[in-house]
């Protein structure tokens, strides 16, 4: 009896001269990203998701039950939504202990303060935070308190889980430990989880599609790599296009689940990540003699131009794009069926914890 | 891109607060020395104009009568008082201005703060032309309930609250402007109703700024005088605070009114001083 | 004869003072002419700004009066500072630059001869009587100061720090009648208003308050009044600016002319 869409919105809002003109929807145990950049109207989805924001037109069911739907004048307020929401600066209630603002929500359900407590424990210790419990949330670190505020949102058991720029607050160092944390806790999620990023990576780590709007409009939807591999506007092409493949590492190497093998530079263990953008791609007619270690003889797919730049997809044993100037393509006399070697260098490679 | 957030600046604590000593120790500009010193001598020589005409060899005498403690504790009372009623309709005031969007609004926030303004003998005959016993409430309050407010004490909290609340009003509106709306937003999210946000968190979140605010307006009610005077009368242990005691006795006995003076000041620098570091510092 | 010898005299002393700055608070210009001009003639002429701090239940009638002091002399401006006869003579003995004193109290005229700030002996030139006050058509029938203690009614009485308020206890006391007032207030003027604005049923006031406001108040005789008499003295001071000035005003305003003005505003001739 499960509908076949958890979440199936329409967001229409105007404001002004701007106009978000959103269609929505995602199964159960999806994560979907909204990938835009600034200004696009990927806050303003995520306000009208949580009821902060009336809708204009459209509608937005959650399992069945309508939450809102400008035509019949039905506007399901904030309070009353079975929504959870992570904010950018994670806005945890300055005066109370990390403990307090993870009971809140129950609180405000009816549990008293010593039932709401004791449910509130077991998510603080599910996220690594046992001992921060009596703690106020300016004596956490960046990460700690994002985990606190994933703890709030999630201890309310919501139906739709919204993340705005989840990431976005971190430093660089804690930001991959984080998001290597997020991505678990929203693979155990069992219900729809939305997330809004202007960052590719961290889109193409943690959803499992991504939504990437511009100027209010949807340009493209799909899998990370469908989108890395077929970007449609310019903007996805230059911050969506990025290599990236998901194994194991073990050291400097990262074993894919095809058995391929990555060198990088980054030294790791356990499930790990691979990026590298299409600029860090060499071509070559014959193979290479370079001291690259990773590079592979692909057959060329397509071709396309993206500014000043042509984008070569190709395809083999390890499918990968790869950004060329004119001038290098037109020398390399490449065409669809063409056979190239592709590498990569060790250094020009990231690898994450997965 | 990722700015460094606000809990993150622990390891920073040794740097800052050798930056904070340096900058302590600095020479102090006399461009702003000079106008700062003048500006406290002002404020405080009256003061000591005070304390040096004081009669310090009949002061025993003079504050042995009955009235003048009688005086003082009803100050002490209705300042209290009125600041009690400023909280209690003056919070919810200054949230309306500042949390919501209605016609008019800046128009109603200008009258919020007209008895800043108004001459409080002025605030006092209005106080009268409504709620005295011919007033247009007053007058049914007197045949409905057969309440009247003047010459009592009751009048008294009421010219001090019509006085002081402005005080209260703006400061907490001020707190709430500079306080994160978002926070009432995050509560929403996780099922608060408005009352419910506004209670268990915009409430704590500007406490400092309520403390502040309500400082002032217990100060600025001890010392209130023309609105309570027209509004309430003046009679000793019903409706006679300090100021008004001063008052007259400035009419008949210039050092009784200074000796009272003494009394009314000690009592309020002894508060002032006690609840400034409590409520007025941000933690 | 004599008189214009010593008027001469003081006003030699006062273009003295001012030329060596000690009048350095007066309007300066107006009295270097009035002491050339003294100096030369026998009668004095009289120029410049007369300074006169009076009572506030004489700013009907002192108003009035001025206007015709101005017409008498030309050349001459009468300034008035009504208030509080005490505020008034508190701001006299702390050096405020007044010609005229014109109290309603023998009391608050004391304040100024012991601080030797009168120059002479203080005149009572007009007295004025208690009156009840009652709003108009006199609606609770008040008849008597002992009416004045019925039950359930509101008195308001001026505090007894106040000349209106020391003449009020003089006559309940006079009168043995126990009176417990709703409020005590500050002037006669403020007494006067909770009458007006009906927040008191009565209050006692002066004959001259009753008349000036005969528009919205009715007043009340009674017999007890005349052990209350209150007398208004006026003396020149002797820190006047304009000496001779301050001199004609007090003559004035013990002429015949200006008594007619005082009593037909309720003041009793002394």
């Amino acid at each position: 009896m499960t509908p076949p869409h958890a979440l199936d919105a329409h967001l229409r809002i105007d404001r002004g001269t701007f106009r978000l003109d959103l269609p929505l929807t995602a199964a159960p145990g999806e994560v979907v990203a909204l990938l835009g950049p600034n200004g696009a109207g990927k806050s303003t989805a995520l306000r009208a998701l949580a009821g902060l924001l009336p809708l204009t037109e459209g509608h937005l069911h959650l399992d069945g039950t309508a939450l809102e739907d400008p035509a019949t004048g039905l506007h399901t307020p904030a309070e009353s939504r079975p929504v959870g929401v992570v904010f950018q600066d994670y806005l945890l209630f300055p005066h109370l202990s990390a403990l307090d603002n993870v009971a809140f929500g129950l609180r405000c359900r009816g549990a008293d303060k010593k039932t709401s407590r004791a449910q509130a424990r077991p998510w603080l210790e599910r996220l690594g935070l046992a001992e921060y419990t009596e703690s106020k949330p300016r004596a956490l670190s960046g990460g700690q308190a994002q985990r606190v505020a994933l703890a709030r949102a999630l201890a309310v058991r919501p139906r739709l889980l919204l993340l705005d720029e989840p990431l976005a607050a971190l430093d660089a160092r804690t930001r991959l430990e984080v998001r290597a944390q997020l991505r678990r806790h929203l693979a155990e999620f069992e219900a729809v989880a939305v997330l809004v990023t202007h960052d590719p990576l961290d889109a193409m780590v943690l959803a499992d599609r991504l939504v990437v709007i511009e100027g209010g409009q949807v340009v493209q939807t799909g899998t990370p790599s469908e989108i890395a591999r077929h970007p449609r506007t310019d903007y996805i092409a230059r911050l969506v296009g990025l290599n990236l493949y998901q194994g194991t590492a073990d050291g400097h190497t990262v074993t894919l689940a095809d058995g391929q093998k990555l060198a990088t530079t980054d030294e790791l263990t356990g499930p790990a990540f691979v990026a590298f953008p299409p600029a860090a791609v060499a071509l070559h007619r014959t193979r290479p003699e370079s001291s690259a270690r990773n590079a592979w003889q692909l057959e060329v797919a397509g071709l396309d131009l993206h500014g000043d730049q042509i984008r070569v997809d190709l395809t083999g044993e390890l499918p990968l794009t790869a950004d060329l100037t004119p001038a290098a393509a037109a020398e390399l006399d490449l065409a669809p069926g063409t056979m190239v070697w592709a590498s990569v260098k060790a250094a020009q490679t990231r690898a994450y914890p997965a | 891109m990722s700015p460094a957030p606000p809990t993150a600046a622990a390891p920073d604590t040794a740097v800052s607060s050798r930056t904070r000593a340096r900058r302590r120790s600095a020479r102090i500009p006399y461009a702003l020395l000079l106008p700062a010193l003048l500006g406290l001598a002002f404020l405080v020589l009256p003061l000591a104009g005070l304390l040096v005409r004081a009669p310090w060899s009949s002061l025993p005498g003079q504050l042995s009568s009955t009235e003048v403690w009688e005086a003082l504790r009803l100050s002490l009372i209705c300042a209290t008082a009125a600041t009690g009623l400023s909280l209690l309709v003056g919070v919810p005031l200054a949230w309306l201005l500042a949390r919501t969007d209605f016609p008019g609004r800046r128009f109603i926030r200008a009258l919020v703060t007209l008895p800043l303004v108004l001459p409080p003998v002025v605030g006092g005959v209005a106080l009268l032309l409504v709620l005295g016993r011919n007033g247009i409430i007053g007058r049914w309050l007197d045949s409905a309930f057969g309440i009247t407010l003047p010459f009592h004490t009751s009048g008294v909290v009421l010219a001090e609250a019509f006085v002081a609340m402005p005080f209260l009003v703006i400061s907490v509106e001020g707190a709430l402007r500079a306080a994160d709306p978002r926070y009432e937003e995050a509560a929403a999210t996780l099922g608060a109703s408005r009352l419910t946000a506004f209670r268990r968190v915009t409430l704590p979140l500007i406490a400092p700024g309520i403390g502040a605010g309500a400082v002032l307006a217990w100060a600025r009610a001890l010392g209130e005088f023309g609105a309570t005077i027209t509004f309430a009368g003046n009679f000793p242990g019903q409706t006679q605070t300090m100021p008004l005691a001063v008052y007259l006795a400035m009419e008949s006995d210039p050092e009784a009114a200074i000796a009272l003076s003494l009394v009314l000041l000690a009592v309020s620098i002894t508060v002032l001083a006690g609840l400034r570091d409590r409520w007025m510092s941000t933690p | 004869m004599t008189s214009t010898m010593r008027r001469t005299a003081i006003s030699a002393v006062a273009a003295l003072a001012l030329a060596t700055g000690l009048g350095a608070c007066s309007s300066g210009s107006s009295s270097s002419a009035s002491a050339s001009a003294s100096s030369s003639a026998a009668a004095p002429k009289l120029s410049g700004t007369v300074t006169v701090f009076a009572a506030a239940s004489l700013q009907g009638t002192f108003t009035d009066l001025g206007k015709k002091f101005e017409a008498a002399y030309p050349g001459v401006k009468v300034k008035f500072n009504f208030g509080g006869s005490s505020s008034l003579a508190q701001s006299i003995v702390s050096g405020a630059p007044a010609d005229v004193f014109a109290a309603a109290s023998p009391a608050t005229m004391k304040t100024v001869t012991d601080a030797k700030d009168a120059a002479g002996d203080p005149k009572v030139f007009v007295r004025n009587t208690l009156e009840i006050a009652v709003p108009k058509g006199n609606p609770k029938h008040i008849a008597s100061l002992k009416d004045l203690a019925g039950s359930g009614l509101k008195v308001a009485l001026c505090a007894k720090e106040v000349p209106c308020g020391s003449a009020a206890a003089t006559a309940l006391k006079t009168g043995d009648v126990n009176l417990t007032p709703v409020t005590l207030e500050q002037d006669v003027k403020a007494a006067l208003t909770k009458v007006e604005l009906g927040e008191v049923d009565a209050s006692l006031v002066y004959r001259t308050d009753v008349q000036a406001d005969s528009g919205k108040i009715d007043g009340v005789d009674f017999p007890e009044a005349a052990k209350a008499v209150n007398d208004y003295p006026i003396a020149a001071l002797a820190k006047a600016p304009n000496t001779n000035g301050a001199a004609a005003f007090v003559a004035y305003i013990q002429s015949a002319e200006a008594r007619q003005v005082l009593t037909a505003a309720g003041f009793q001739a002394p």
